[in-house]
């Protein structure tokens, strides 16, 4: 180990001597949790992969109902993605600005965050309303089942974040910017961002490759 | 080492300093590749700019593209120590996802094809 350790540049920390690798002591709590909550993530996604399965394999399994060309609005899809990856950006700005100890900065980043989340949001229960009005609601075919399912899932984790949002807002509020704090609002900016990973698989495969 | 130091600010005592690894600019120039890679996708679904058969290959390379957008620029996935974990995590998702999505569609496109003509 000591002789990896001469050919590099003195300033720079060996790879074998950082910690969490075994010489250099023990991750920091930051990174550890981190990791804990990567790994909900990656199971949260692997359910998402079954519904994305269910969907592959249903799509064409319409049953004489109504067809994506004839359903899906790409217009409002393309708003819907802006809105998202919009808040995505937002979210990591208000994370890196609890990091660097600006507490107001943060509140705008996240209520901006709130607000585009909630628009997205928006559209999507608009469009649901709309599709069930006109018949083509989730138990019209097995189609329609599978897409509900799979867009209405990712919905709901869109509605459960804006939930988390507001309470990480409240606790930035009443405990300040705490390490503890800190640690959360990193976890909930990992699940936002992923939840955007999600949804460029759903408006891919879901809408434009269903709608021409 | 002054307590008055130490109990400056909102800043917890003992906890560790880091650094930030990412900078305004980082998340910037993600936001930059995210929404071109996503306007790409849009305009070669609407348009006959990819040969019409080869459509579906080029969104899903499109989608592949944006998640390492994503992944790299938002969730800091890079080459340093502290992402060596991540990374085989996510190797292994990737795997699970991969079997049951290709898995599913592959073995229900087989049942499909050997399937009997049903009467009526």
């Amino acid at each position: 180990m000591a002789i990896a350790a001469i050919d590099r540049a003195p300033t720079q920390t060996p790879i074998e001597l950082a910690p969490g690798r075994g010489g250099g002591g023990p991750a920091s709590k930051r990174i550890v949790v981190a990791y804990g909550f990567w790994i909900f993530i990656l199971g949260d996604i692997v359910m998402f992969a079954a519904l994305f399965a269910a969907y592959a394999v249903l799509r064409g399994n319409t049953a004489g109902g109504p067809t994506g060309t004839e359903l899906f609005n790409l217009r409002n899809v393309f708003i819907e993605t802006m809105c998202l990856l919009v808040s995505s950006y937002t979210c990591g700005l208000g994370a890196l600005s609890a990091e660097l100890r600006r507490p107001a900065r943060f509140l705008i980043f996240a209520a901006l965050t709130f607000v585009l989340g909630s628009a997205f949001l928006f559209i999507e229960a608009t469009e649901f309303a709309r599709m069930v009005a006109i018949g083509a609601g989730p138990s019209r075919s097995a189609f329609l089942s599978a897409f509900f399912t799979l867009v209405g899932m990712h919905g709901l984790h869109v509605t459960s974040g804006l939930i988390a949002l507001v309470y990480l807002v409240a606790q930035v509020i009443a405990k300040g910017l705490q390490a503890a704090v800190l640690r959360r609002l990193l976890c909930w900016s990992l699940f936002w961002h992923a939840l955007d990973i999600v949804w460029v698989g759903v408006f891919t495969l879901v809408y434009l490759m269903g709608a021409p | 080492m002054d307590s008055s130091d130490r109990w400056f600010g909102d800043r917890t005592p003992g906890v560790e300093e880091h650094e930030p690894t990412a900078s305004y600019l980082t998340y910037t120039v993600g936001l930059g590749l995210a929404i071109a890679g996503t306007i790409v996708s849009f305009v070669v679904a609407q348009t006959n700019l990819l040969w019409a058969p080869g459509i579906a290959v080029g969104l899903i390379v499109l989608a592949f593209a944006q998640i390492g957008v994503h992944l790299v620029f938002f969730l800091h996935l890079g080459s340093g120590p502290d992402s060596t974990n991540n990374i085989l995590a996510l190797a292994f998702g990737v795997l699970i996802v991969f079997l049951i999505i290709i898995g599913s569609v592959w073995i229900i496109a087989n049942l499909n094809t050997n399937m009997m003509d049903m009467p009526g």
